[in-house]
């Protein structure tokens, strides 16, 4: 199986401090690998590593074989962060409207109003952005992130403020991303949504790697046994 | 730019500062006299840098909310081409500002601005390149500073003499209505130089200007 993503004896410093150490991963195409660490393991930082937005000291990264920060990567890339990464002055239509012909979509104005319609903000297509709820923006968010049928999504706790029919509405968009052959990393809290849909699993603590392999059976009944195995910390 | 259009936050600031430049200094001096004459252009390729300066710190500012630019920087679009497009937003809105605050020139200091238009709208492009490009890129190496409104003009203003100094000797002569000549054309030349060496910098640095 092909690789979309590979890391190789990564590491990333903030000043002296190692916020990733070491770390080696491999994940297939087509695969979905939850990433799991408590606050501060490296979560954050890896995808913003993987996504081009920030450089590291030592190691290889590649994204469907190439930079990062290469072109066709930052092409096949969808990347949410942290923040909703839209703008507050303009309408949900602008606004994906706006991303959709950044990304080189034909016709940008039916993709965003066919996302909009997919993640139930058809009804507030016209209104700012500053006016909508802060799921609302999430749901916006997602839509930006999914607009172009990105081939690697990369997703830093997608489920943040999202109801439970949202949440119903990501796991459907994510099983429909993996149908078409997408490779899916998400760092995610949410242990029981994302090992329900996640193949893979990877848990970092303090930078580190501490597992990496397939998800089972026992994870999805108990969502902390990973937790109480690899760390030092052990379940909370 | 279309954010730009609906609020007009950048320009409204960087006019209204132009416009109350000139008329404060046109108290100072005596509307008429050669001497504003000699001095108009210095006059005002000063208040266009210094509005200049009110619109570059919203151009790379306005994405951080909402982490607009780490969305741009994780796309397609490449480091260059998004800080040629803050470059093309930056003219168009300094050139309106710069618009305006001719014609307030114009009444204000009885100077007859309008006789080389031609000339005169060919220096205003050219010189202003140069500023916008300046102004796009320092904008995006402070825009996460706290004090970057201070930081901006302090770094900016002495990598713009050169220009000035050009932009200045060329506008003097357009006002005085006299044929330019060797000397107004070297000016045009550093001018030229000036933009193709700072543009060619601009794109080729641009991934470790927003990215590192």
């Amino acid at each position: 199986m092909p690789q979309a993503i590979e890391l190789d004896r990564l590491w990333k410093f903030y000043g002296d401090y190692p916020a990733l150490r070491d770390l080696s991963l491999n994940i297939a195409q087509g695969a979905c690998c939850a990433l799991l660490g408590r606050n501060g393991a490296g979560k954050t930082t890896l995808l913003r590593i993987l996504a081009g937005l920030s450089p590291f000291q030592r190691g290889t990264v590649r994204v469907c074989g190439e930079s990062p920060r290469s072109e066709k990567a930052r092409r096949l890339n969808g990347f949410l962060g942290h923040g909703i990464g839209v703008y507050e002055d303009l309408s949900g239509l602008e606004n994906l409207t706006f991303f959709a012909r950044v990304a080189g979509i034909e016709r940008p104005a039916s993709a965003s109003a066919h996302w909009l319609e997919r993640v139930g903000l058809a009804r507030a297509a016209s209104m700012p952005v500053r006016q909508f709820s802060r799921g609302m923006r999430q749901r916006l968010a997602l839509a930006r992130a999914f607009l172009h049928a990105p081939s690697v999504l990369l997703l830093d706790e997608p489920f943040t403020a999202l109801d439970d029919r949202a949440i119903a509405m990501l796991t459907e968009l994510l099983t429909e991303a993996r149908r078409r052959g997408a490779t899916l990393v998400l760092s995610t809290h949410q242990l029981r949504e994302a090992l329900a849909i996640a193949s893979h699993v990877a848990l970092i603590e303090n930078g580190r790697l501490c597992y990496a392999g397939e998800r089972t059976g026992d994870m999805l009944e108990d969502p902390a046994l990973l937790y109480r195995l690899y760390t030092k910390l052990g379940a909370a | 730019m279309a954010i730009e259009l609906r609020t007009k936050e950048s320009i409204n600031a960087a006019g209204a500062f132009a416009v109350v430049i000139l008329l404060l200094f046109s108290f100072a001096f005596d509307p008429g006299a050669d001497a504003t004459r000699e001095i108009g252009g210095g006059l005002l390729w000063l208040v266009f840098a210094f509005a200049g300066a009110l619109i570059f710190n919203r151009g790379f500012a306005r994405e951080l909310p909402n982490d607009c630019l780490d969305t741009l920087l994780s796309s397609a679009v490449s480091g260059a081409s998004l800080l040629l497009g803050k470059s093309f937003a930056n003219l168009l809105m300094l050139l309106a500002v710069e618009f305006l605050s001719l014609f307030v020139f114009g009444i204000f200091y009885d100077v007859r601005w309008w006789l080389r238009p031609l000339e005169l709208a060919a220096l205003c492009v050219l010189a202003t390149w140069g500023i916008s490009v300046i102004g796009a890129v320092f904008g995006a190496l402070t825009v996460n500073l706290r004090l970057r409104e201070l930081m901006l003009p302090v770094i900016i203003y002495p990598l713009l003499i050169p220009l000035l100094i050009a932009a200045i000797e060329i506008t003097n002569a357009l006002f005085s209505n006299r044929p330019l000549g060797s000397y107004e054309l070297l000016w045009g030349r550093v001018l030229l130089v000036f933009d193709i060496v700072f543009t060619a910098l601009a794109m080729a640095l641009a991934e470790t200007i927003l990215v590192n």
